[in-house]
């Protein structure tokens, strides 16, 4: 999608000065809109408030301050419709030990409530181009980390949903399991859906993402594509690393003076 | 910090502290505050149980106890039944040995000795087993010393004799049964084997009571004259463990030699296969491949209904359930045995069977609501489905009203065969017991993997108490009404309510 393109289509996520403390502020007034059919990566250093950013979207923690919509629904005040079009899926895979990952897919088709013959032809495409195939009756208890968190992503895309929300997704897999997830991911960008993913794997959001948010004490202190991040943080890095460096490196000032 | 080689002794100190640390936890509930306030509240309750000991035995123990047929098979059962127990608890501590991963991963991948640490957990299940029934078991034995003599006080030794019997026991149980079955079938089976080990005793004597005499009481075996008669002489040696409870000194010394020798082979013997046996079962514990997955299709399910769903099919799964229920039913046995013996109508069995029904229940109930509601393996994903909570837990207890409805309407239905007023009670008393149960878990919610069901004690020791006590309020309040004593059948039903008041009063949710 270009940049032009982006900016005329609708938000996918609209976040306005979202704000939540725990002892210190951990996001601190973020505002970020992300369009739809958008590939979109969070950055920052440990602490910088993206895992809490994406649970709050989520639904998972509630904000002190702010408003978040998604894809047009305001997730506040109506989180089960906002729900329906949303997937999560958190660093940690969380699924059901004592389920395969065919009875966990189709728990998740009900649980958002899917027609069950259009979720079984779903579930077993899911699970053959993750390469599930083999494990697809093996209790998730017996599964890798790696093969529960492709579990955990089929869950995620079983529905279809319009935007998915994927936390540090390609911790714990080898080459060839990310490169089915990075695939599946694209092929749903390609479909419409928006993605937005945090990482630490600096590649990774380089060679995927269109767009890149870096956020550092829980603000948004820079956005934009490869190119524009690189012209922001006045380094003459090409790669998103340093790119990545130069930028966390003068958030303090940039705060400073923004606060100023 | 300092490091030092890991030896039995080093192993020994840090499972020392993790012990204690633990111990802290589930007294506290892990706030270190609460840690002084759960200690006065123990020692509190321990001399309130003294006072309770004295006032029973008092008048049975007028001096030192003599050594007659009666004596010795009184003490013998007790201390059988104690060992029973003993051995439930070891046998569940040593097959979690092999299992349990904690810090086994790192210990087995480090240079350090293995068969160091697993000697030290083998020993420390006996001494768990010594102070915990040492502490449950010391107002009795304490205020038998005061009233017929110090030598009692070697029943210690005893329990501490019989702690090793039983570890050393426990331990050659579960290999046997991890090389004969495999790792995978193991646990299950061994808690099974504990279950029924833990309670087959009591059932077995309750049993007995009841073909041979028609009532509950375990008493009235070991009293009859055919008991008297088939005991051997007292100078059998079948008798050393009683004797030894008496204080001869003989008695005692052979009763703690023969523990010490017994934890002692084991340790030689087994201690350094444990590590393979754990490293065994870490790689197959958890492969369990489903049998019919993926031969049926998906099934249309609204959101509520694919949530009661999995809950079924995980309680179905959970092999703590079996064991409990198994529990359960075994428990069950000697009421149900003493309605088929009382079918007559001048019979009133429904005295007994009633609140035994309805303690079992709200204690089901219990542990299946902290599976429904607490045990959530994937929080996350039920938090972010497009539910609303209220829908999320209403579908949850819904779960587990139905497994509770399922297995207690046949019992029921026969009560109402019987007598229809009792059934209605039993009824009534079960679904107060039950909904108590889930409404104390309710408010005590906190999130944990289903596999930490053992656990669950620390997230509250209030909710514990009140889930305890509400089960036992309302099998007394159902006890009264069915003999139609109304006015303390309300006064329990009102102090059932009392202590769910406190209980929600208490909650984080209050």
């Amino acid at each position: 999608m270009t940049q032009a393109a982006a900016s005329a289509s609708p938000s996918a996520l609209r976040l306005a000065d979202l704000r939540k403390s725990f002892i210190h502020p951990a996001v601190d007034g973020l505002s970020l809109t992300i369009h739809q059919g958008e590939f979109y990566a969070l950055l920052g250093p440990n602490g910088a408030g993206k895992t809490t950013t994406l649970r709050m979207v989520a639904g998972l923690l509630k904000p002190d301050r702010g408003s978040i919509s998604i894809c047009g629904i305001d997730a506040l005040a109506d989180p089960v419709d906002a729900k329906r079009v949303m997937a999560w899926v958190p660093d940690e895979p969380l699924i059901y030990d004592k389920l395969d990952p065919m009875e966990y897919l189709e728990f998740v088709a009900g649980l958002w409530a899917m027609d069950a013959v259009k979720a079984e032809r779903q579930a077993r495409k899911l699970i053959s181009i993750l390469g599930l195939d083999s494990q697809a009756t093996t209790r998730c208890g017996g599964l890798s980390k790696g093969m529960r968190q492709k579990v955990a992503l089929a869950g995620a895309l079983i529905h279809e949903p319009k935007l998915i929300i994927l936390d540090e997704p390609l911790t714990g897999l080898d080459a060839g399991s990310a490169r089915q997830v990075k695939a599946v991911l694209k092929e749903r960008v390609a479909d419409g859906a928006t993605v937005i993913m945090t990482t630490h794997i600096l590649e990774v959001a380089e060679r995927m993402a269109e767009r890149i948010g870096v956020i550092a004490h829980g603000r948004l202190i820079a956005e934009g594509t490869l190119s524009e991040l690189s012209a922001k943080s006045g380094s003459d890095g090409t790669n998103l690393e340093e790119i990545f460096l130069s930028l966390v490196a003068k958030a303090p000032l940039a705060l400073e003076s923004a606060a100023a | 910090m300092t490091t030092g080689t890991a030896t039995l002794t080093w192993f020994a100190r840090h499972e020392l502290t993790l012990a204690w640390r633990d111990w802290a936890s589930l007294m506290s509930g892990g706030k270190t505050a609460r840690e002084y306030a759960a200690t006065a509240f123990t020692l509190g309750f321990i001399v309130l149980l003294h006072g309770l000991a004295y006032a029973l035995l008092q008048p049975i123990i007028t001096g030192s106890i003599a050594i007659t047929s009666q004596s010795l098979v009184l003490i013998t059962a007790m201390l059988l039944a104690t060992f029973s127990m003993m051995l439930s608890q070891a046998i569940e501590q040593v097959t979690r040995a092999f299992y349990a991963r904690a810090d086994l991963d790192l210990i087995l991948s480090s240079p350090a000795a293995a068969h160091h640490l697993f000697a030290v957990r083998i020993a420390s299940i006996a001494v768990a087993g010594t102070v915990m029934t040492s502490l449950l078991a010391a107002p009795l034995i304490n205020t038998a010393a005061y009233l017929g003599g110090v030598g009692i006080l070697s029943a210690y030794l005893v329990l501490a004799a019989m702690s090793m019997m039983a570890t050393a026991i426990s331990v050659v149980t579960a290999v046997a049964l991890f090389k004969s079955i495999g790792p995978k079938r193991t646990r299950l089976v061994a808690q099974i084997v504990a279950a029924v080990v833990g309670a087959a005793l009591l059932i077995g004597l309750q049993i007995v009571a009841i073909m041979s005499n028609g009532d509950l009481s375990r008493m009235t075996v070991l009293r009859s004259a055919a008991m008297m008669k088939l005991a051997p002489d007292t100078s059998s040696l079948v008798w050393i463990p009683a004797k030894a409870v008496i204080g001869q000194p003989f008695a005692v010394v052979t009763m703690f030699a023969l523990g010490v020798a017994a934890l002692a082979a084991v340790i030689a013997r087994h201690a350094g296969q444990f590590g393979h046996h754990a490293v065994v079962a870490s790689g197959t514990a958890e492969t369990e491949v489903a049998r019919a997955g993926t031969t049926r299709g998906f099934r249309g399910r609204s959101m509520a209904q694919a949530l009661r769903a999995k809950e079924w099919l995980l309680l179905r799964r959970d092999p703590w359930l079996a064991s409990q229920t198994l529990m359960q039913v075994l428990y069950l046995l000697p009421p149900a045995l003493l309605l088929w013996r009382d079918m007559g109508p001048d019979k009133h069995v429904d005295t007994i069977l009633v609140p035994v029904l309805v303690m079992a229940f709200g204690q089901l109930a219990g542990g299946l609501a902290w599976l429904a509601i607490s045990g959530e393996d994937a929080p996350e994903l039920v938090a972010t489905a497009p539910l609303k909570p209220a829908a999320v837990m209403r579908a949850k207890i819904e779960a587990v009203l139905a497994v509770i409805g399922f297995v207690a309407a046949p019992i029921v239905i026969a009560l109402a065969f019987v007598a229809v007023q009792s059934a209605a009670i039993a009824l009534f008393g079960i679904m107060a017991a039950g909904c108590s149960a889930i409404a104390i878990q309710i408010w005590f919610k906190s999130t944990a993997k289903r596999s930490q069901f053992r656990r669950r004690q620390t997230a509250s020791k209030s909710a514990t108490f009140a889930e305890a006590f509400s089960s036992i309020f309302w099998a007394a309040a159902a006890g009264f009404a069915v003999t139609d004593y109304w006015i303390p059948a309300t006064l329990f039903a009102v102090m059932a309510l009392v202590a769910l008041s406190t209980a929600r009063w208490m909650s984080p949710r209050a």
